[in-house]
């Protein structure tokens, strides 16, 4: 075991921190809190000038590209410092998604507008009969009869829940049932949309946690094939590869690090800092960012040297956020009465913490669902479902 | 960076594995009871040199911290009935003393007093039952005391070998090591080695018990199938997978850090393993011993040795709430301090 740090690492941290520094500003912080839409533009466009999103990361079946350590690094000193960073995630996924699975066309016409920051992402896998059995998805996608000279059309009927950054994304990728008759995961196709063609509607859904999130319906869209990411029912595959995806991407666990620091501040401000009970449960909290951090660490570790983690991301993704519960509830209740004050000033955050922290065990696979993964895939038990 | 053991460390794994799998069967531990103690085992321990391990390389040892976790990990598997985190660690303190090299090839056991001495008297000392060396603060002294080891312990939870030491009897050789801040400073030093020891002890138990519980409940058949094959026991155990992964990387990080030459960030992670083991212990048994049913609480059953370990070895530090508390103090700084 070997826990210094790789020095390319430690320099691309460096890097992060100070573009975060220089670009990102208290007032972008507090607009994405007040809206619940963790995109600024601003902030992405100036990334995306780097040169960041055009780097992609390397991922399964891509060659090249950013040390998946980089990556993970690069979410985690996003997330430690406010950064609204949802657009660039969902952005990076897809584009990896499309860089292995897209196109011509798509390689053409998409992929450069993702790299210069032009266009954002949103993910359309959940529906509202399907959240955690994802490919139980019944968005219908037909075949368009017509002259078979001609591109074929598919005419998409349906409604997505949840689809995050719809209202500020270019493209949303898109899970489709293209064949009932067949066992669930080899009826779906999938396509990469664009998110102004006709018959495409969207409308908000607010959130506990102050996400702004939304449902968007399809009726009648015509898409063209040439937008279809993958085979003809081929849908799963690449719903397995932007998972992988998914697993690098997502590295932002150390909200409980924010927290404490924030407590901690307040804490010492307001002399709560000097009550034995507080120090002692400010301590757990720490306990359980260093361990947070450690697992969280790992299927990072895995990817760079060329692996592909599997329940490394599952055991990580539960801990940090069943620990950021946790974390959320004893704050909640040590900072008493003013933990339940929302404007900014005084101890926000708490308030903040508490109403986002159990979003955290639901989205990117519930609790449940990495117990599953973890039962199965690392204890060798059998399969529950 | 590495999360994974090198393949050096992965041979010193196997090879204490196979030691400890090879001679210390359950058998051995039950065979122990209620002393605690299993003298042959310590024999076979000291001919491979294991009891000099945490001692400087001239004088019969050179480990790493690296790789003393390996060994105790390995140990606390299979509950093995001898003190090593307690020799190991008190062992530290030995070396400009008459007793080192009995101490290094293990004809000597030594134990560390892990809280200040009372009229001179060390209660419940881990190892004390067993031990001819007592490391201890006594007021401000940090003292090695050469005694007859008693060979029997105060019936106790987790059939260990503690026992109350009295350490101003010199006749058989008493030495002081340090005084004043010196003395309680290397007295810390010796509490933190122990907590080490004791994290890794405790990582190996909690993951020998959740391999035990799957193991059963594969076996068991309820309802007409497997016990392991419904949910609630899946979630149940797999629930107890992050925070075993996560006290391995964290007592693994504390002994890298101490290996590095970082002894402040490595005492800090010990005080965080230790007690983040001494909690993932506790609930890993419980919940194993819950998923053996009423088979768990019984006697003849395995899993219950492991429960009651987890909370006895851990305990002899005092209660975790002291830890906790000194642990703030070294994240946030003392109440009151500037
Ligand atoms: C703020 C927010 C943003 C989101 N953003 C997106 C997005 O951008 N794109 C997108 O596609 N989706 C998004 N999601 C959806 C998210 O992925 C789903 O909410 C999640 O997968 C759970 O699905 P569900 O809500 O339908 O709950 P359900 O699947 O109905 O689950 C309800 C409960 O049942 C449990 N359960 C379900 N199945 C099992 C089982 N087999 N075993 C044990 N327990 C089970 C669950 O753990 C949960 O506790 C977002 C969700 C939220 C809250």
């Amino acid at each position: 075991m070997d826990f210094r740090p790789k020095e390319s690492v430690e320099e691309f941290r460096r890097w992060i921190r100070g573009f975060v520094a220089e670009h990102l500003t208290e007032d972008m912080i507090e607009r994405a809190r007040r809206t619940g839409t963790f995109h600024d533009w601003g902030f992405h466009r100036a990334l995306a000038a780097t040169g960041v999103i055009a780097e992609g990361m390397a991922g399964p079946g891509r060659a090249g590209g950013r040390d998946p350590l980089e990556l993970y690094v690069f979410f985690d000193e996003l997330g430690l410092a406010d950064a609204p960073f949802y657009g660039l995630a969902n952005t990076m996924l897809v584009a990896g998604v499309v860089e292995q699975i897209g196109s011509a066309f798509h390689l053409a016409e998409v992929l450069p507008r993702f790299h210069r920051g032009e266009a954002i992402a949103a993910l359309g896998y959940s529906e509202p009969g399907s959240g955690s059995d994802v490919a139980a998805a019944a968005t219908r996608a037909e075949r368009v009869p017509g002259d078979p000279e001609d591109e074929p059309v598919w005419l998409v009927n349906g409604q997505k829940m949840f689809t995050t950054l719809v209202h500020e994304a270019g493209y949303v990728i898109l899970l489709t049932r293209t064949d009932p008759d067949v066992a669930k995961h080899r009826g779906l196709t999938m396509f990469l949309v664009p998110t102004d063609l006709p018959g495409i509607s969207f409308q908000a859904v607010e959130t506990m946690g102050g996400d702004r999130t939304n449902i968007t319906y399809f009726a009648d869209v015509r898409v063209p094939d040439r937008w279809r990411l993958g085979e003809v029912h081929g849908g799963w595959d690449v719903m397995k590869v932007a998972l992988a995806y998914e697993r690098g991407v997502f590295g932002n666990m150390n909200q409980g690090v924010s927290l404490l620091r924030r407590f901690t501040r307040w804490a010492t401000e307001t002399g709560a800092m000097d009550d034995t009970a507080v120090r002692k449960r400010l301590a757990r909290i720490a306990i359980d960012n260093e361990i947070t951090a450690l697992l969280a660490l790992r299927p990072a570790l895995i990817a760079s040297a060329g692996g592909l983690p599997t329940t490394e991301g599952s055991i990580a993704k539960l801990y940090a956020s069943e620990a950021y519960n946790r974390a959320a509830e004893a704050c909640l209740d040590m900072a008493g009465p003013e933990g339940l004050l929302g404007e900014p000033g005084d101890a926000w955050f708490v308030d903040h913490a508490a109403r986002d922290a159990p979003v955290t065990t639901i989205y990117g696979g519930t609790s449940e669902i990495q117990r599953n993964n973890i039962a199965e895939h690392r204890l060798g038990l059998p399969r529950s479902r | 960076m590495d999360l994974e053991p090198t393949e050096d460390q992965k041979a010193v794994r196997s090879a204490f594995s196979e030691f400890f799998t090879d001679r210390c069967p359950i058998s051995v531990v039950r065979a122990a009871e209620p002393l605690g103690f299993a003298a042959d085992l310590w024999r076979r321990l000291a001919a491979m040199g294991v009891p000099g391990m945490a001692l400087p390389e001239d004088a019969g040892g050179g480990a790493s911290r690296a790789d003393l976790i390996l060994l105790l990990h390995e140990a606390g598997r299979v509950l093995a009935p001898v003190p090593l985190s307690a020799h190991l660690a008190a062992s530290r303190l030995l070396l400009d003393t008459p007793w080192c090299a009995g101490v290094a090839d293990g004809t000597l056991i030594a134990a560390p007093a892990l809280r200040p001495t009372v009229d001179g008297l060390a209660r419940l000392v881990p190892g004390g039952a067993v031990a001819d060396v007592v490391v201890a603060l006594d007021e401000d002294e940090l003292v090695a005391v050469r005694g007859e080891a008693p060979m029997t312990a105060p019936v106790n939870h987790a059939a260990a070998p503690l026992a109350d030491r009295y350490v101003r009897d010199d006749r058989g050789g008493r030495v002081v090591l340090a005084r004043g801040e010196d003395a309680a400073r290397r007295h810390a030093a010796l509490r933190r080695e122990w907590q080490l020891y004791t994290a890794a002890t405790l990582t190996g138990l909690a993951e020998r018990a959740l391999e035990s519980a799957v193991a059963y409940t594969l076996e068991r058949e309820q309802f007409g199938k497997p016990i392991g094959a419904f949910q609630a026991v899946q979630q149940g155990l797999a629930d107890l997978v992050g925070p075993l992964d996560g006290i391995r990387l964290l007592t693994a990080r504390a002994a890298w850090c101490a290996d590095e030459g970082d002894p402040a960030e490595a005492g800090r992670l010990a005080v965080m393993a230790f007690l983040a083991a001494t909690e993932v212990a506790r609930t890993t048994t419980y919940r194993a011993v819950h998923f053996h049913g009423g088979y768990g609480v019984t006697l003849e059953y395995d899993i219950q040795l492991y429960f009651r370990r987890a909370r006895g070895w851990p305990l002899v530090l005092g209660d975790p709430d002291e830890e906790y508390r000194a642990l703030a103090d070294d994240l946030f700084g003392a109440v009151g301090g500037v």
